[in-house]
């Protein structure tokens, strides 16, 4: 079990402020917060593509995890080659390649050069590659926000997919919809601190801080 | 002037030349392609160091490169047992280390910017390393074309390098531009002339061949 992830004390340069974090297994959390709150980089940090200026980042135990980031990479090379190369740095085989192509609906593409896909098939493909590796945990950094309602749709019912065989999700949006849609538990960013957690329904009923009413509320943050 | 086409030196010396351009590119790309992928993903001390030097090499004077290679061939030079001097096979070696820089630092720059966007994909794959220098080979070859074309550009056009390494020997390592060189010293100018167009079109037909296969390549992949 990787679970529970800890930070502890955990800062980057001026954009995370000291903060302290446990995230546990089950539930799926969504870190919300406005651009340039801190989203991403704390996210970066979690998944250990950031070292913190200070602090610690430790997971209760090795084991694997994937990210998919706003804006996907495509090898250039087939929609399979791209997930049989996950598979084949991660050390497995590939037998699990056309299934998890499968699984986000893209088998019939597999052959397809991944750069000439859409923006929501890339995405897809991106899932497919984190799907076939059966992380214990997946970072989702913004997965929809450059995506047309559809498209954002058909990834939502993937990272559901995820969350139903036992995946645990770690997914930062500023989009209230989806946090709502897809969180069980939020945990609201403000520059670069952690000014509230709650469960999902608490947090957008009765929000516990004026930042994160005014954030819910559409206000902008600095008035 | 037309003569020469048809005469049989003239495509011999043809054959030659495209033969020690072309090995010696086929080396240059050998060991320019991973060390540019290595100075564009590692991280060591000295590397900028290194980055300035290998652009700087790439403009290497032919004459000097000719120079270094014959000293290290000659007889009395650490390799001079090998009995290569005023071989082909020396040609080659001296072209090779004129144009693996070109090649190299060329690379390098397009395996950077490329590094640059698939870095935190291929660090969160678990890819580092050499992996990762091989997947961004893979990933950049139709930049990576260019790089090759500009290190066969080099070595098809100069004449200091094979002059002074090979002889312009007739009938053994004399190749087109050290031929021009001569037949204009001699003064017979139509020959050098009509040779200079040959080498101008062979230039531009793998040139253009090459431009080809890499766009109907990179239409087909993306």
């Amino acid at each position: 079990m990787m679970l529970p992830l800890t930070l502890r004390e955990v800062s980057f340069l001026h954009i995370i402020k000291p903060l302290s974090l446990e995230i546990e297994a089950g539930p799926s959390t969504v870190i919300l917060g406005a651009n340039g709150a801190g989203k991403s980089v704390l996210m970066r940090l979690m998944h250990g593509l950031l070292a913190p200026t200070s602090g610690r980042v430790a997971w209760n135990s090795p084991g694997r995890q994937a990210m998919v980031f706003q804006r996907p990479i495509m090898l250039r090379r087939s929609v399979l080659a791209n997930v049989v190369y996950a598979l084949e740095v991660a050390g497995r085989k590939a037998d699990g390649a056309m299934e998890a192509l499968r699984e986000v609906g893209l088998a019939h593409l597999a052959h397809k050069p991944a750069r000439v896909l859409s923006g929501g098939e890339q995405q897809r493909l991106a899932l497919a590659r984190a799907w076939a590796l059966h992380p214990e945990v997946l970072f989702l950094d913004e997965p929809t926000a450059s995506l047309d309602p559809s498209a954002t749709r058909e990834i939502e019912t993937v990272i559901r997919a995820f969350d139903a065989a036992g995946t645990k999700i770690v997914m930062a949006t500023h989009n209230l919809g989806q946090a709502r849609r897809l969180g069980d538990e939020v945990i609201y960013l403000h520059q670069g601190r952690v000014i509230e957690r709650a469960s999902a329904d608490r947090f957008f009923s009765q929000p516990a801080t004026a930042e994160a009413a005014a954030f819910i509320k559409g206000e902008l943050p600095w008035d | 002037m037309l003569d020469i086409f048809t005469e049989v030196r003239l495509w011999e010396i043809v054959v030659l030349s495209l033969g020690v351009s072309l090995a010696a590119v086929l080396f240059a790309t050998a060991l320019g392609l991973p060390l540019g992928a290595a100075v564009a993903v590692g991280r060591f001390p000295g590397r900028r160091t290194v980055v300035v030097l290998l652009n700087a090499l790439m403009g290497l004077p032919p004459v000097v490169v000719g120079l270094a290679v014959y000293l290290l061939l000659s007889r009395a030079g650490p390799l001079g047992e090998l009995g290569l001097l005023f071989t082909p096979p020396a040609m080659v070696i001296a072209q090779t280390v004129l144009i693996t820089p070109i090649i190299a630092a060329l690379a390098r720059q397009a395996i950077e910017d490329a590094w640059r966007e698939y870095e935190e994909q291929l660090r969160s794959l678990g890819a580092g390393g050499s992996g990762a220098a091989l997947t961004l080979i893979w990933d950049t070859r139709f930049s990576l074309v260019t790089a090759v074309l500009a290190g066969l550009g080099r070595a098809s056009a100069e004449v200091g390098a094979v002059m002074i390494v090979g002889g312009n020997i007739d009938g053994v390592t004399r190749v087109m531009t050290t031929a021009i060189a001569l037949e204009t010293s001699k003064g017979d100018l139509p020959l050098a002339l009509g040779l200079g167009v040959v080498l101008i079109a062979i230039v531009l037909a793998l040139n253009a061949a090459a431009m080809l296969v890499k766009e109907a390549a990179q239409r087909r992949y993306g």
